[in-house]
């Protein structure tokens, strides 16, 4: 089979096939983000909140990086079924592991300095299903999208000089953007829980719910806690210990279980539910779908929190995401800051440190 | 000239387009979700998965398909050096179809991840929890990406060198059609 010499001009040939490849790659590259600079990416997000922080704590998360795990279950009473078929809202118990968590990026930073209160949770539910939520202590979020968000961590980046961000900057940032304005002002003027345990938790985002007779409605949720509520003295934060507020968890936990109940907040006609900075009317249907039971705590090295990315968008059926773009940047950012941390390895946290330093634990 | 040895049978090249287009896809779809915050991320994240673990099933069927039935010999006239650089590059093609899915399906596993198919249906995981594991799998499932890519640009400037300028009948073993 003799094969057919190659008579022509084998020029145009290659030029076509040199060009076939070239166009593939650059539609590969524009895909990937690399032709676009303007485009966020997860990447780009955590980026912005390292330069935030002026330098990387490998191991860490990016942010809300100080945590304890706390572990228990959620007594539910059957109410949610009214809203959605999550197998979280049959009537029944369900394994939880909970992160709490400040608001800084700095692994061994003060409570005080950095005091903002998160909640990260995994439920188990049967057959290996599962529902994260990743909750902040205010209802409503300081921007509404990931552009937003970039553009408030470079204004609020701390000057090295002075250790402070740049007040113009602030000023312009807050001018052409007054939900976060709000924000701020809502956090000045709302008592500070004194302790992880006596403060309500919120889902942040909307999501949609839907119900066995399919149908869907937006829905909020809260966990409202049992512990009566008791408020910080803002102005004597500082001088109380670095990690107070873990402290403090600790002891509660140690003495008896602490609870919350999951309050479901269906939206009425008009709240938006594509925009988290915005807060929903006071009257509202609450359903009241169980209560969480926190019974068991340990540090982030010996618990069983610190290694899963608590994910908003891992959700169960009959939970769906709303239309809300901060959803997905919180999915998508949450990955990379988990990527980053895993290929780190992860670190002693704070509360360890603490630990071993009083010679509670080896 | 079709003598028995002439092409691949078919459903080799069956596979080898249906998996050709598969690949391509999951390559875009996996440079594009990571790309991007907007709800496209969830959104290819959610066929990423699926399409990967469809890429495994195809690449096994096919690893026995390719066992079972000796591919055409290359033309006699391809360099020894070129014959063996053709031949790696299948065995590396091999190894990156199977290991990409899995090292996907692993590092999802170590992250603690629900590695779901789609709604209501999720895989087992097949490594135990552990972050550095994730970590490191990530780490590489990305670095393959690339490299898969790369590799298939070579792969396919060498079939349309043989098809437009050598005119050897190697392409056409491949595609079916005919040499003239």
């Amino acid at each position: 089979m003799p094969s057919p010499s190659p008579s022509r001009n084998p020029l145009p040939a290659l030029a076509v096939i040199a060009l076939v490849v070239v166009v593939l790659a650059l539609l590969f590259a524009w895909t990937g983000g690399w032709l676009t600079p303007a485009r966020i990416s997860g990447s780009v997000m955590v980026d912005a909140l390292q330069s935030n922080t002026g330098k990387i704590f490998p191991g860490f998360r990016r942010a809300h990086t100080k945590g304890i795990c706390v572990g228990g279950h959620f007594d539910s009473n059957g109410a949610g079924s009214a809203l959605s078929t999550a197998a979280l809202f049959t009537t029944g118990s369900f394994p939880v592991i909970g992160r709490f968590n400040t608001g800084g990026s700095v692994p061994t930073g003060a409570d005080a300095g950095q005091i903002f209160h998160g909640l990260g949770m995994r439920f188990q539910l049967p057959g290996g299903r599962e529902w994260r939520m990743a909750l902040d202590q205010t209802p409503v979020f300081v921007v509404s999208n990931a552009s937003d968000f970039i553009a408030l961590e470079t204004a609020s980046t701390p000057d090295p000089a002075t250790m402070k961000p740049d007040p113009a900057k602030m000023k312009a940032f807050l001018s052409t953007h007054p939900e976060t304005q709000r924000f701020f002002d809502y956090l000045g003027k709302t008592p500070m829980p004194s302790s992880f345990a006596n403060g309500t938790y919120y889902s942040i985002n909307a999501f949609r719910f839907t119900d066995a007779h399919g149908v869907t409605r937006f829905v909020r949720w809260q966990f409202e806690p049992e512990q009566p509520f008791t408020a910080l003295a803002k102005g004597n934060a500082d001088t109380l210990p670095p990690n107070f507020l873990f402290d403090d968890l600790l002891q509660r936990i140690h003495e008896g279980p602490v609870k919350w109940h999951m309050i479901l907040v269906p939206a009425n006609p008009g709240d938006r539910t594509d925009n988290a900075t915005i807060a929903w009317g006071p009257d509202h249907q609450r359903i009241d779908a169980g209560t969480l039971v926190f019974d068991k705590i340990a540090t982030e090295e010996d618990g069983h929190c610190r290694d899963f990315n608590y994910d908003p968008l891992i959700l169960p059926e009959g939970v769906a995401p709303s239309d809300d773009p901060l959803l997905s940047a919180r999915s998508a950012a949450y990955s990379v800051s988990f990527q980053r941390r895993a290929a780190e390895g992860p670190r002693p946290d704070a509360i360890t440190l603490e630990l071993q330093h009083k010679g509670e634990v080896k | 000239m079709n003598g028995p040895t002439d092409r691949f049978v078919l459903p080799a090249r069956i596979l080898h387009w249906l998996m050709a287009a598969l690949i391509l896809a999951m390559l875009f779809i996996g440079a594009g979700m990571v790309s991007t915050v907007n709800d496209r991320y969830p959104e290819l994240l959610a066929w990423h998965r699926p399409i990967g673990i469809a890429i495994l099933i195809l690449a096994v069927i096919r690893l026995g398909v390719r066992v079972t039935h000796r591919p055409p010999p290359l033309p006699a006239d391809v360099p020894a050096m070129q014959a063996a650089a053709a031949r790696a590059s299948h065995y590396v093609l091999y190894g990156l179809m199977i290991a990409m899915p899995l090292i996907g399906w692993a590092m999802q596993s170590a992250g603690g991840y629900p590695v779901v198919m789609w709604k209501g249906f999720d895989l087992y995981p097949i490594l135990p929890h552990n972050i550095i594991v994730y970590g490191q799998l990530r780490r590489l499932h990305g670095l393959f990406a690339y490299a898969f890519f790369l590799l298939i640009l070579v792969h396919l400037a060498a079939a349309l060198v043989h098809a437009w300028i050598r005119r050897d009948g190697v392409f056409q073993s491949m595609s079916g059609g005919s040499r003239t």
